[in-house]
C-alpha cells in the first residue's frame, strides 16, 4: 500500500484511524475560530442541538473582525450575542480591533505543526502554512464541534505543487498564490490538499506561506500545506509552549496530479475583475486608471505586505492625486508594529485612510466601501461583482507592491518599473 | 427510504459564489433566512428572490457555491422553499452545509436542463449513502419531464 500524504497522516492520527483519501473520518480537534460572520448562526444550531456546555471551551475563539468596528446597531447586537455566549461559556474572543481571526489564531501559536485547526471562515486554509492541516467549516459544524469536540471530514485527494527557482526583484508570494489560482481555475483543486513542496520553499518565510495557504481556497482547495522546517519552529518559539510533532508526507505518498510553478519564470499577477482566477500577467492590465488602493485583509494586511508597499511609495513620491489609499493592519500586532517602526506616520504622511484591524474593506462590511463605477486594486483574496459592497465597482486583485505602485501613478503599473 | 422531488428548473450558471447567493453587507444586518430571501441571489439577478416559489430546483453549473463558507447560503434557498441543488459541481464548504442542513445536493450533468423544466427526481436514500453513491458515480440522470 501507497504511502500517506500530509492530509492523511494528520487525519489518521487526529480520527485514530487508518485514514486515506476518500474516506469520511471523524476526528478531534485542536482549535476552532468562528467569526462575527459565522457564530451567531453556530450559537442558534448549538441551541437547536440540544447543547448546553461547549465540552472544551478552551479550544475555541470567536473573532470580532467581519464587522470591525460595528457601523450598524444590527451589526453590534450580534457582536454582543457573541459575547455573551462566549462569556458563559469560557471561550476566548479576539475583540473588535484585535484582529482578523485568522492572522490571531497564527500569533497566538494555536497554529502547530501536525495539528488540525479548522474554523467557520473559509480562509482557514491559511493554517497550512504552519504544517497544521487547517479547513473551513459552516457554522453547524462549528456548534457540533463545540458540543462534541469533533468535526466530520472527507480525506482529501492531494496535489503536489512543486515552486521551484527564485522569484525575481518585485515579484511576491502573492504573485505565486495568484498564478497558481489562475492556472488551477476556480474549482481546478476542489476537494483536494494543496502540498507545497520545491526547491523554493525554505526561502519563503512564514508570512510568505500564509499568502499562499489562504489563497488556496480561491481554487477550491480544503487545504494548502507547507512542511515545518527550521522558519516554522523559530516562529513559533514565544508563541506556544506546547509539544508538536510536525508531520512529512511519505516518500511513497500517492499524488493525483503535480504542479510545477517556476518562480524564475514569473512577474508581477493581475486578477481582473469578478473572478479570482482571471489572472494574466500584471502588464496585461497596465495602464488602467485606478480610484481606491486597498491593503490589508488575511492575504495582504501584514507587516511584511505594508513595508513592500511603503518602499514603493516612498520611491515614488506618494500618493498620486484622486487615488484613496486605505490601510487596514491584519491585527493589532501588526497595527503596533507599524506604529513603533515609523510606518504608520509615513502612511499618514502620504494621505492614506488608516482603518481598525480587521478584514475591513474586503467584503463591504467594514471600512471604506468603494463609490459607483469606481476602480480598486487591492491585496485582497475576492474580487467577487458586490464583493466590497458596490456591484458597480471594479475590483483588481495584485501584490502590495503593485498596488502601491498603481496608487504612485493612478493606473495599474508594474511595480518593477515605478521605482 | 425513497422520496420523490419535483419542481421547477431555475438556471444558473457556473461559479455562483454565497457572496452572489447572500451578500454579505445583507448578513451583517440579520442571520434571519426569511427576512434575508428577499436578497436572495440579487447580484446575479436582482428579479430571482420575487419569482421563487417553493418547490423550485436550483440547477447550476460548475463550482456551484465556491468562495465564503457562509451557511446562511444554504439556509436562505432553503427557507425559500428550494430543498435541492443539481449542479454539475459543488464547491466543498456548500456541499457540506448542504448535507447539514437537508437541502440536497445532486452533483450531474445539468447540460440538458433548460429554465422553466419540470424534474422529478426518484431518489433513494439510505442513511447517509444517496451522497457518498453520487459522489462516487457522479449521479445518474433523472427523468425530465
Amino acid at each position: 500500500m501507497a504511502g500517506k500524504t500530509i492530509s492523511e497522516k494528520i487525519l489518521s492520527a487526529t480520527s485514530d484511524s487508518d485514514a486515506r483519501a476518500g474516506d469520511v473520518v471523524v476526528c478531534t480537534l485542536d482549535y476552532a475560530l468562528g467569526t462575527d460572520g459565522s457564530t451567531p448562526m453556530a450559537i442558534d444550531y448549538f441551541n437547536e442541538m440540544g447543547g448546553d456546555r461547549v465540552s472544551h471551551p478552551e479550544r475555541f475563539a470567536f473573532s470580532l473582525d467581519h464587522y470591525s468596528p460595528p457601523n450598524s446597531s444590527n451589526s453590534a447586537r450580534l457582536h454582543d450575542r457573541i459575547r455573551q455566549f462566549a462569556l458563559d461559556q469560557g471561550i476566548r474572543t479576539f475583540e473588535v480591533g484585535e484582529g482578523i481571526g485568522l492572522q490571531r489564531m497564527v500569533e497566538i501559536g494555536w497554529c502547530l505543526p501536525g495539528g488540525l485547526v479548522v474554523g467557520a471562515d473559509s480562509h482557514s486554509v491559511t493554517f497550512g502554512a504552519l504544517n497544521t492541516f487547517g479547513t473551513g467549516i459552516g457554522s453547524s459544524d462549528l456548534a457540533a464541534a463545540m458540543i462534541s469536540g469533533q468535526v466530520w471530514l472527507r480525506v482529501p485527494e492531494t496535489t503536489k505543487v512543486r515552486l521551484e527557482g527564485e522569484l525575481s526583484e518585485g515579484v511576491y508570494p502573492k504573485d505565486i498564490a495568484l498564478a497558481l489560482v489562475g492556472q488551477l481555475g476556480q474549482e481546478g483543486a476542489n476537494y483536494q490538499t494543496l502540498e507545497f513542496h520545491g526547491s523554493a520553499v525554505p526561502t519563503l518565510t512564514i508570512d510568505d506561506r500564509l499568502v499562499v495557504s489562504n489563497l488556496v481556497v480561491e481554487a477550491g482547495a480544503k487545504a494548502g500545506i507547507f512542511m515545518a522546517d527550521a522558519r516554522t519552529e523559530a516562529y513559533l518559539i514565544g508563541r506556544t509552549d506546547a509539544a508538536y510533532t510536525p508531520v512529512d508526507p511519505d516518500a511513497d505518498a500517492h499524488y493525483v496530479r503535480e504542479v510545477v510553478i517556476d518562480l524564475s519564470q514569473l512577474g508581477p499577477q493581475l486578477a481582473r475583475p469578478h473572478e479570482p482566477d482571471d489572472v494574466v500577467p500584471l502588464s496585461a492590465g497596465a495602464g488602467t486608471r485606478v480610484d481606491m488602493v486597498f491593503i490589508g485583509t488575511c492575504t495582504g494586511g501584514r507587516t511584511r505586505d505594508f513595508h513592500q508597499a511603503l518602499e514603493i511609495l516612498t520611491a515614488g513620491g506618494g500618493v498620486a492625486p484622486g487615488v484613496v489609499l486605505v490601510v487596514t493592519p491584519a491585527s493589532r500586532q501588526v497595527l503596533l508594529d507599524l506604529m513603533l517602526d515609523g510606518s504608520l506616520e509615513r502612511f499618514t504622511r502620504m494621505g492614506a485612510v488608516l482603518t481598525t484591524p480587521g478584514c475591513g474593506a474586503c467584503c463591504g462590511t467594514a471600512g471604506v466601501i468603494p463609490g459607483d463605477g469606481m476602480t480598486v486594486i487591492s491585496t485582497a483574496n475576492r474580487n467577487f461583482k458586490a464583493r466590497m459592497g458596490n456591484a458597480t465597482a471594479q475590483i483588481y486583485l495584485a501584490s502590495p507592491a503593485s498596488c502601491a505602485a498603481a496608487a504612485v501613478t493612478g493606473m495599474i503599473t508594474d511595480p518593477r518599473r515605478s521605482a | 427510504m425513497s422520496i420523490t422531488l419535483e419542481g421547477r428548473a431555475r438556471l444558473l450558471g457556473d461559479d455562483v459564489n454565497t457572496d452572489y447567493i447572500i451578500a454579505s453587507v445583507r448578513k451583517r444586518e440579520t442571520i434571519d433566512p426569511q427576512v434575508l430571501k428577499q436578497y436572495m441571489l440579487e447580484t446575479v439577478d436582482p428579479a430571482f428572490a420575487a419569482s421563487v416559489q417553493p418547490g423550485d430546483i436550483i440547477v447550476a453549473g460548475r463550482n456551484f457555491g465556491c468562495g465564503s463558507a457562509m451557511e446562511i447560503a444554504v439556509t436562505v434557498p432553503y427557507v425559500a422553499g428550494i430543498r435541492a441543488v443539481i449542479a454539475r459541481t459543488f464547491a466543498r464548504t456548500y456541499y457540506r452545509n448542504a448535507i447539514n442542513n437537508g437541502l440536497i445536493p445532486i452533483e450531474c450533468d445539468t447540460g440538458d436542463i433548460s429554465e422553466g423544466d419540470r424534474l422529478m427526481m426518484l431518489q433513494i436514500l439510505r442513511a447517509g449513502g444517496l451522497v457518498p453513491f453520487f459522489r462516487e458515480h457522479r449521479g445518474f440522470r433523472q427523468e425530465i419531464a
